[in-house]
């Protein structure tokens, strides 16, 4: 089987993180934005992965399982409230959505 | 029977901390009962311990109680204790009796004033501290009653607190009397020093015990004194408070600065007698100054518009006999003055005030004219108070006040012609001011239409002071006139009995020298603003009239003397080394607090890109460690 180094799986995922925090940064929309998210949550469960297989341990991919359905919970409240806001507001950019801020 | 003594003060003070504590639950006309009922309770009760006192004289000269200890330190004590003597019992008899005239009359005055359980609050508290001045048997109970009427006298006037002008009046006064306060607060240092007591009595008889006439701390000790009486009677140089403190309402004006508080320092002079007979130089200076000061404050009334600031000017005048009473000695004459002019001027500033309400807020005497007709009851009584203010011979009361007054500025061991003739020249131009305000504001034609007519409450009050305006004179006759001596045989016994030259078979002259005058004054005012007043034309426009009308200029000196450079200095001073220190300290604050919160924008990305830029580095800095 073809053995890819510890270090390197780590950096893809630390790229991956990278790029969803990018995403995240530059994107204006709602949507947008919490896809990256979930980039950098995948990012973050790829390291757990990683780990159990390196120390051949089941630990980290119970963790996955938890992360992936937390994430899903995160998703169908995250779209819920995107969905309210484009009603509310009638758009999804967060930089026109401040009312909390008092001018 | 004693214990009477303690409701009479204690009255008013419970009257004060109902109305204070239940303001939002009482009212208004409840208010008003009770403000004006603990005053009449008082008065019934003073009335019950005169006849009391007055049917034990002269084996018992005064009753005494203690109530409790004030305060204890070292060898300095003090206690509420009160003392009532024929001299407490005149000012109490005064400060109820017309204080409950006057309250009554507010009822009716302060009906639509939307601050009338406030009214009502400090009116009494004046009251109940008036009293605690008048019967407190040590001198730092007379104090306290002094400062309390001097601080519902700050309240009183800013009582229409919404004009600054008034508030603005309300600190002059308190101010002024404060110059006077600090002096009296040392002079009472230097007795408890001298003899460690404060009880008036012993400080008295310890006094002419210990104390050489005409040294240098005897007259020292009455200087400061006196500097307290000035400043709270209104004298020169101390007077320029009063007219300014016309504005407050007016039963305010009726009952302090006329009535009773200004008096004070009367009765401060008065009680403490003993003191300044032992600083004859001081005595004499009191006499000069009320001399002074009834010229100048007569000339001032001569040339005033407002109705209220010539009832002013007139208050200081007539105090100015009272000093003049006491530093030539004559003690019983200055208590009678003070008694006789409560009622007249009291009656004055109330009709007054009813005169002002009903001409919606007018006080120039040159607008209203012809009131006669339109409210013929304030006429009336109004003419009673000025006869009796201008000493009208015989049947005013205010003629045998001030003609004995008069009579033993001349007649006095310590008293002179110069005395004599300041106080003629001063009867005159009483007269004479009187009656313009007569002549001006309720004769000729009518340049204001009333608005209402004033109800019973006010009217009544009226009629009865009018009463004791003209007929409160008979208890006192003078020699030649009857010769009954009520009032000074019960003053007598408190106070020592003034010396006479021997000139006794002289009296019947200069009452009638004084008489003359009166009239002379009231017939010129009838020439000059009534029948022909084209002949005091060029004097009103004359640069006299404007230096008699701005009070001598008083006001002007101290206001360079002393107003600017202590505005000068306190500018100055607000740059200095400490300040600077201080603002840079504020400064840095919010420098600091504009630099942080360009953070706090409210950005979510903003902040998203900080939060990564602190992973970075912390994480840069773990790695490379």
């Amino acid at each position: 089987m073809l053995s890819v180094p510890v270090e390197t799986q780590i950096l893809f995922a630390g790229i991956l993180f990278f790029l969803g925090m990018i995403g995240l940064l530059v994107r204006r929309n709602l949507v947008f934005m919490l896809m990256s998210i979930e980039i950098m949550f995948n990012s973050a469960g790829l390291v757990f992965i990683i780990a159990a297989r390196h120390w051949n341990q089941p630990d980290g991919q119970v963790m996955f399982i938890f992360i992936l359905s937390v994430t899903a919970v995160e998703v169908a409240i995250g779209l819920a409230l995107i969905l309210q806001v484009y009603h509310h507001f009638k758009t999804l950019d967060v930089d026109a959505i401040h009312k909390l801020k008092d001018e | 029977m004693k214990t009477l003594i303690a409701l009479i003060p204690a009255l008013p003070m419970i009257s004060f901390l109902i109305l204070v504590l239940f303001s939002g639950k009482l009212s208004r006309k409840v208010a008003g009962w009770i403000g004006a009922g603990s005053i009449g309770i008082a008065a019934v009760l003073t009335v019950i311990v005169s006849v009391d006192l007055i049917s034990a004289l002269p084996e018992i000269k005064s009753y005494q109680i203690t109530l409790w200890q004030w305060m204890s330190v070292g060898n300095l004590s003090a206690d509420i204790s009160f003392r009532l003597d024929s001299l407490s019992l005149v000012f109490c008899f005064v400060i109820t009796f017309v204080g409950f005239l006057i309250h009554s009359y507010s009822i009716g005055f302060m009906d639509k004033d939307e601050g009338i359980i406030r009214f009502f609050a400090y009116m009494n508290l004046f009251v109940s501290s008036m009293l605690i001045l008048v019967l407190a048997d040590n001198i730092l109970l007379v104090y306290l009653g002094w400062e309390g009427v001097g601080l519902c006298s700050y309240l009183l006037i800013g009582f229409w607190y919404k004009e600054p002008e008034n508030g603005t009046a309300a600190r002059k006064a308190f101010i002024i009397t404060r110059i006077g306060d600090t002096a009296m607060i040392i002079g009472i240092f230097i007795l408890f020093l001298s003899f460690g007591t404060f009880n008036i009595q012993d400080i008295m008889h310890l006094a002419s015990a210990k104390w050489v006439a005409g040294s240098s701390i005897a007259t020292i000790t009455a200087v400061l004194l006196l500097g307290g009486a000035l400043g709270k009677s209104a004298q020169v140089p101390l007077q320029t408070w009063l007219p300014d403190a016309m504005a407050g309402p007016s039963p305010v004006s009726a009952l302090i600065h006329a009535a009773t508080m200004v008096t004070a320092g009367v009765y401060l002079i008065a009680r403490t007698n003993v003191l300044f007979s032992l600083a004859p130089i001081v005595q004499g200076f009191i006499a000069g100054i009320g001399a002074l000061t009834l010229l100048i404050a007569g000339f001032s009334a001569l040339t005033q518009h407002d109705l209220k600031r010539i009832l002013a000017y007139s208050t200081i005048s007539q105090i100015g006999y009272m000093f003049l009473a006491l530093g030539v000695g004559a003690y019983s004459a200055a208590i009678f003055h003070f008694m006789i002019h409560a009622f007249f001027k009291a009656l004055l500033f109330l009709a007054a005030g009813v005169v002002i309400l009903v001409l919606n807020e007018e006080h120039d005497i040159f607008k209203m004219g012809g009131l006669r007709k339109k409210m013929p009851a304030v006429f009336w009584t109004f003419l009673i108070g000025s006869a009796s203010l201008s000493a009208l011979p015989l049947v005013t009361a205010g003629f045998y006040s001030k003609d004995a007054i008069l009579w033993f500025a001349l007649s006095s061991t310590s008293g002179g012609v110069v005395l004599w003739i300041a106080g003629i020249v001063g009867a005159f131009l009483t007269a004479l001011y009187s009656f313009r305000m007569i002549f001006i504001a309720f004769f000729g034609e009518a340049k204001t239409q009333p608005s209402f007519q004033a109800g019973y409450l006010m009217t009544i009050p009226l009629v009865v002071l009018a009463v004791f305006s003209l007929f409160g004179g008979f208890i006192e006759l003078p020699a030649s006139l009857g010769n009954f001596h009520l009032f000074s045989n019960l003053i007598n016994q408190s106070l020592p009995v003034v010396g006479i030259k021997n000139v006794e078979h002289l009296e019947w002259l200069f009452q009638l020298i004084s008489s003359l005058i009166a009239l002379s004054g009231i017939y010129l005012a009838y020439l000059f603003y009534y029948k022909k007043p084209v002949f005091i034309d060029s004097f009103n426009h004359s640069k006299i009239h404007h230096f008699f009308e701005i009070g001598f200029g008083f006001d002007k000196v101290y206001d360079i003397l002393i107003v600017r450079p202590v505005v000068w200095l306190a500018e100055i001073d607000k740059k200095d080394f400490i300040d600077q220190i201080n603002i840079s300290i504020s400064n840095m604050a919010l420098i600091g607090n504009e630099v942080l919160s360009i953070a706090q924008n409210g950005k979510l990305r903003w902040y998203l890109l900080t939060f990564a830029f602190g992973i970075a580095v912390i994480l840069t800095y773990m790695m490379t460690k």
